[in-house]
């Protein structure tokens, strides 16, 4: 049984590294990665089982995959978190000569990352491909991919959402960030995307709904994704609030890609309880 | 040592026909490998592998971006993915894939693919790319292969399979004549010598190494000393071989059945020009799209028949 607390209370510290990541470096996008602080915690210390001293393959394991890339200060702080590698290189978020690149990537060798993302749309057609290896090599665990509703406009999507169920592909879930946010304002305004349920049926997935910012409904919901096995790929549609946790930075997509200052951090840390220590800066 | 009067041809088939036989000798030797397409099956010559792995075959439909993804999945997983479509769709229509999830991602996946350059033929410039030697040979770690024959084509598809690393692997859709004998070894990023010469060097890869010996017979019976080489690795290239033989011959022919910028001609004079400066000629499109027509018509109408090479040789040795 998952204490949720506990989970409530990485998650917070999660969400201050994302804001003093983002601050050091006055660069990188909080907005998308607070909203998804419940979601990698949720995943890396309670739904998957994955081994922290890291190899690529992952037989055996658990696999997440972010497509997204740019949400990467909540994977890196979740990661060093979960071990994978130290909390203090958390300081190096997008300074030179660090593992810890502006978008996550496999180069710099820093583990827990089995792709490089930022290009938008390419994570689900990998994941597929990591879920049909599993399925060759009679690997029972299930590949978790996320990517943003913004993201969705990317035409290799569809392709991919086509290839999943073809195959079968029911060790695979998808998990699409419906904050209804993207760069340039309300994904409504930029680009409509419609029904991600009536879409995301039609091509043949299981659809399944959470709010991705309560925590107990998060960790029951990819529990019950995890265990199903019915010749289908689900499609979770995880409502989230960008910027979730800092008041001034809910609900907007101003804070996608922008570094508070020294005042507007110090009043969003004042927010979020310390509750596994900060990195030191 | 191989030479002129050694290379002579012993049949004709397809280099797609050569990445056929060379996958299921793949597949036999490696269980991992994995055989990936585009709705283009039947042009892969591959029914032998697919027939005897069918579980080792993964149909993607029409849809190349997510083919390279999956391959890059796959790679991730400890797979042998070899993606296989036109090399129109292998590179140009797929370039940020392959940028990202494979080369800067360090996966293991071969990109092998068929109907490059001209020769392609009927199906005309759409399809005739002229420019994915260049595009693929900027990509950082990327390994850049263009087979000459059936026999170095079953060969390479054998050498790509164990190494590790990306390769991009080019090769053609017409029936070819096979003349690099059966049991030639072959070694990426080695160059082959196939004839010694003093007067002038022609470095070749593709469909074009054969015209480049038919030329170099002509030029031999004028006089005219070739040193004939097969660079079918353009990246890594071999450097020392291409400036041995260029300090020994001052004169240089490249020959490619690719647009004359970025591919085996860029290779070559860029490694020159640091450290050897020769006189180069290049045998290759003159920065134009394609046509419909025969493959052999239209190397000839581009300036990539054995006549265009044997005046570029003789241009090259004018300038001396």
């Amino acid at each position: 049984m998952a204490d949720i607390q506990e989970l409530q209370r990485i998650a917070s510290q999660v969400r201050r590294d994302i804001i003093r990541q983002v601050y050091l470096c006055q660069s990188g996008h909080p907005g998308g990665s607070l909203g998804n602080a419940d979601l990698l915690t949720a995943l890396y210390f309670e739904v998957m089982e994955n081994d922290p001293s890291f190899n690529m393959e992952g037989k055996g394991e658990d696999i997440f995959l972010l497509s997204n890339g740019h949400i990467s200060p909540v994977f890196y702080s979740v990661l060093a978190h979960r071990g994978y590698f130290p909390v203090k290189e958390l300081a190096t978020f997008r300074q030179i000569n660090s593992r810890v690149q502006g978008h996550p990537t496999t180069h710099e060798g820093l583990p827990g990352i089995r792709i490089a993302s930022g290009s938008l749309g390419q994570g689900p057609s990998v994941a597929c491909g990591m879920a049909l290896a599993k399925r060759m090599d009679g690997d029972d665990k299930t590949v978790f991919v996320l990517t943003g509703d913004g993201e969705q406009q990317e035409g290799q999507i569809w392709e991919a959402a086509l290839f999943a169920p073809h195959n079968k592909l029911d060790n695979l879930v998808l998990i699409i960030d419906d904050n209804g946010q993207q760069i340039d304002g309300p994904t409504e305004e930029v680009l409509k995307l419609g029904s991600f349920e009536d879409k995301y049926k039609a091509f043949g997935w299981d659809i399944m709904h959470m709010d991705g910012n309560d925590m107990a409904e998060t960790v029951k919901v990819l529990k019950e994704a995890k265990a199903k096995r019915n010749g289908k790929p689900t499609c979770i549609v995880m409502k989230t609030e960008m910027g979730k946790g800092v008041d001034y930075m809910e609900g907007t997509h101003k804070w996608h890609g922008k570094a508070p200052d020294d005042e507007l951090t110090e009043k969003a840390l004042a927010q979020l309880e310390e509750t596994l220590g900060d990195f030191p800066a | 040592m191989l030479s002129l009067d050694k290379l002579q041809q012993t049949g004709k088939k397809a280099t797609r026909d050569g990445f056929g036989a060379g996958l299921k000798a793949a597949g036999d030797k490696h269980d991992n490998v994995i055989m990936l397409t585009a709705d283009l099956r039947g042009s892969m010559k591959s029914e032998d592998f697919i027939n005897t792995y069918p579980d080792r075959f993964i149909q993607c439909g029409i849809s190349e971006a997510n083919m390279m993804g999956v391959a890059a999945g796959l790679a991730t997983a400890g797979k042998i993915p070899m993606t296989t479509t036109f090399a129109n769709f292998s590179t140009g229509r797929v370039y940020d894939q392959i940028r990202q999830s494979i080369a800067y991602s360090d996966k293991n996946v071969k990109i092998c693919a068929s109907h490059a350059g001209l020769t392609l033929g009927e199906d005309g410039a759409t399809h005739q790319i002229l420019e994915d030697i260049g595009m693929m040979r900027m990509l950082p770690g990327m390994t850049v292969i263009n087979p000459c024959d059936y026999n170095q084509t079953k060969a390479a598809v054998q050498a790509i399979a164990e190494h590790h690393g990306p390769v991009y692997l080019r090769f053609g859709r017409p029936g070819w004549p096979i003349f690099i004998p059966e049991d030639q070894k072959f070694e990426i990023g080695k160059a082959l010598h196939l004839n010694e010469g003093s007067d002038v060097s022609i470095f070749a890869t593709g469909h074009l190494v054969w015209y480049a010996v038919e030329a170099a017979r002509e030029l031999e019976a004028e006089g005219i000393s070739v040193d004939l080489i097969n660079i079918h690795t353009i990246k890594p290239l071999d450097e020392a071989a291409v400036i041995a033989s260029a300090k020994k011959t001052g004169a240089v022919v490249s020959c490619e059945e690719h647009n004359k910028y970025g591919g085996l001609g860029s290779a070559i004079a860029e490694c020159l020009s640091k450290s050897a400066p020769t006189f180069q000629e290049f045998v290759a499109t003159d920065d134009t799209f394609g046509e419909s027509g025969k493959a052999t018509d239209l190397l000839d109408k581009y300036g990539l028949g054995i006549k265009d090479i044997v005046a570029a040789a003789k241009r090259a040795v004018a300038k001396k």
